[in-house]
């Protein structure tokens, strides 16, 4: 029997399995913190989540996920609340291993974007909602793994506007920018797991979901993308996973 | 709060929000404010649609995520009316606690390399001992602070259970300081659990009863916020724009002459089954 799954279930057993047990992330709302989640019930029981509101900790009561980074029900069973600037602070002394964020937009290098589309920023096409706590976590976090559906509009050679960034212009820049550490490991897509290329930082395929081929990839992607000495096919998503994961959100809320 | 103004607002998005005080701000038709705050919510879209800001300076603004971009943030900003600084989440908190501390700027490893640095003509700075380059995250004083708290005593004394956000750095930034609070307690009760205070009354210039004064977002612990009435707030942006959020004024700012007759809008039943929510969630 072929089990089947949506898109946002995808992403987030894939998103869930690149997180190792006893480790910290920063996580967002929708399907980051799914994927978290997931982790934690499933292979990571010591995997502390970290949430923008200044929440350490928590343990998401299942029917009852946040929808914002700063509820209560982001906060339930929550093991310290430092306030949002102290988290950060902690992320910038380097006590977050992982970074999850989503974008509007994510380019060859890994720069996101959630500020606004169109090439002026002064007069923009779309003002989106901005970077939250995004360029932070980019910034700070010992390692990003961005999750995004995989479309050729948000897979752009160079994003409208650095909101968040990844390896900027590639190799070095990021450290000749002043950021110390970090830097965007992966991207977890609907169709596959992408990595970046040691030398010029530019995206590369890693591994693809059953089914996906590299063609595929292609005609999503808005830029030249690179292959890996060997790219990997994904184990798809258990039944053991779905479960968890539909038991966490009952309601379908963020599983789309 | 006059006319010109930079307000910062307490809490984050929808939660603590001081709302009855922005209302009011709204209610005496006050112009061209600045409104600082680390995530905005709809109080930005009602400042906007009444012409009270001429600029936000935030680290992000809509609603949630189930309601998409926040199409007032959109009409407003995109069209020119209103300016919209844009810094880290993280940032922001600094600028904050700059002004706090009463230094020019702090030292940070974040929006380096960023097209945020660059729009907001953040400066870079050489430590002297080390050589590293980092950001100066400049300080930001508002004028005033509007603050909600659970209970305060009636000097101010502000105590604030679940996530602190940034109201203790705003109150200490802020020029004027007005804290609003669910409860007045007696002086006794804050001298018993003095590590609860969050804002000292020292740096509070007045203090207001407000139960539910955040409704219908969510004060920790005491009401969850009200996703049911985002939603039909928000469906009533995507059906007629501005003139939708200019009819919700009308109806629950510039209508309902106080805060009690503000809340029977929404009707006992609703606040009782949203303080049974929070109860479940962090009783």
């Amino acid at each position: 029997m072929t089990a089947t799954w949506s898109a946002s279930e995808l992403l987030a057993v894939m998103g869930a399995r690149q997180l190792q047990d006893d480790t910290t992330c920063f996580v967002g709302v929708g399907v980051p913190l799914l994927a978290a989640a997931l982790a934690q019930q499933r292979h990571a029981p010591r995997l502390t989540m970290v949430i923008e509101g200044g929440i350490i900790g928590p343990q998401i009561k299942p029917g009852r996920l946040p929808i914002s980074t700063n509820e209560m029900r982001a906060a339930h069973r929550a093991t310290a609340l430092p306030g949002i600037t102290d988290l950060f602070l902690l992320a910038q002394r380097g006590f977050l291993d992982y970074g999850f964020m989503g974008g509007a937009q994510v380019d060859q290098h890994g720069n996101v974007n959630t500020s606004v589309l169109g090439p002026d920023y002064w007069h923009p096409k779309v003002r989106l909602p901005g970077s939250g706590g995004a360029n932070d976590i980019a910034s700070l976090c010992r390692e990003v793994i961005i999750l995004t559906p995989h479309e050729r509009r948000r897979f752009v050679p160079r994003v409208d506007f650095v909101t968040s960034p990844g390896w900027l212009e590639g190799d070095g820049s990021r450290e000749r920018a002043g950021l110390r550490f970090g830097g965007v490991s992966r991207v977890v897509t609907t169709l596959g797991v992408f990595g970046f290329h040691p030398g010029s930082r530019r995206m590369q395929a890693e591994a693809l979901h059953p089914g996906v081929s590299m063609d595929t990839v292609r005609e999503h992607t808005g830029f030249e993308i690179l292959e890996a000495s060997r790219i990997e096919e994904t184990q798809p998503p258990t039944s053991e996973e779905l479960e968890i994961l539909r038991a966490i959100d009952p309601d379908r809320r963020f599983l789309t | 709060v006059k006319d010109g103004d930079i307000v910062a607002a307490g809490g984050c998005l929808f939660t603590r929000t001081p709302l009855a005080l922005v209302r009011e701000i709204l209610r005496q038709r006050r112009q061209g404010l600045t409104l600082v705050r680390n995530l905005m919510c709809y109080e930005g879209e009602w400042m906007m649609v009444a012409g009270a800001v001429e600029r936000v300076i935030t680290s992000w603004m809509s609603i949630g995520l189930p309601w998409g971009v926040s199409r007032i943030l959109r009409e407003h900003v995109e069209g020119g009316k209103v300016a919209f600084e844009e810094w880290s989440h993280l940032a922001l908190g600094l600028r904050l606690r700059a002004a706090a501390m009463g230094v020019p700027f702090l030292p940070s490893l974040t929006m380096l390399g960023s097209d945020l640095a660059r729009v907001e003509q953040l400066r870079t700075v050489q430590d002297p001992y080390t050589g590293q380059c980092l950001a100066a995250v400049p300080a930001l004083c508002p004028d005033v602070a509007l603050l909600h708290v659970h209970r305060a005593d009636v000097f101010g004394n502000g105590q604030i259970d679940g996530y602190p956000h940034m109201d203790a750095d705003m109150a200490r930034a802020a020029t004027t300081v007005i804290v609003t609070t669910e409860e007045i307690v007696l002086e006794e009760e804050i001298r018993r659990h003095p590590d609860r205070t969050v804002v000292p009354g020292v740096l509070v210039d007045a203090v207001v009863h407000v139960p539910f004064g955040s409704f219908p977002h969510e004060c920790y612990g005491l009401y969850e916020a009200d996703y049911d009435h985002f939603g039909q707030y928000t469906e009533g942006i995507v059906a007629r724009g501005s003139a939708s959020v200019a009819a919700y004024l009308d109806r629950h700012v510039y209508g309902p002459p106080t805060w009690t007759d503000y809340l029977d809008l929404f009707g006992g039943e609703r606040l009782a089954r949203q303080a049974r929510l929070a109860r479940e969630l962090t009783g």
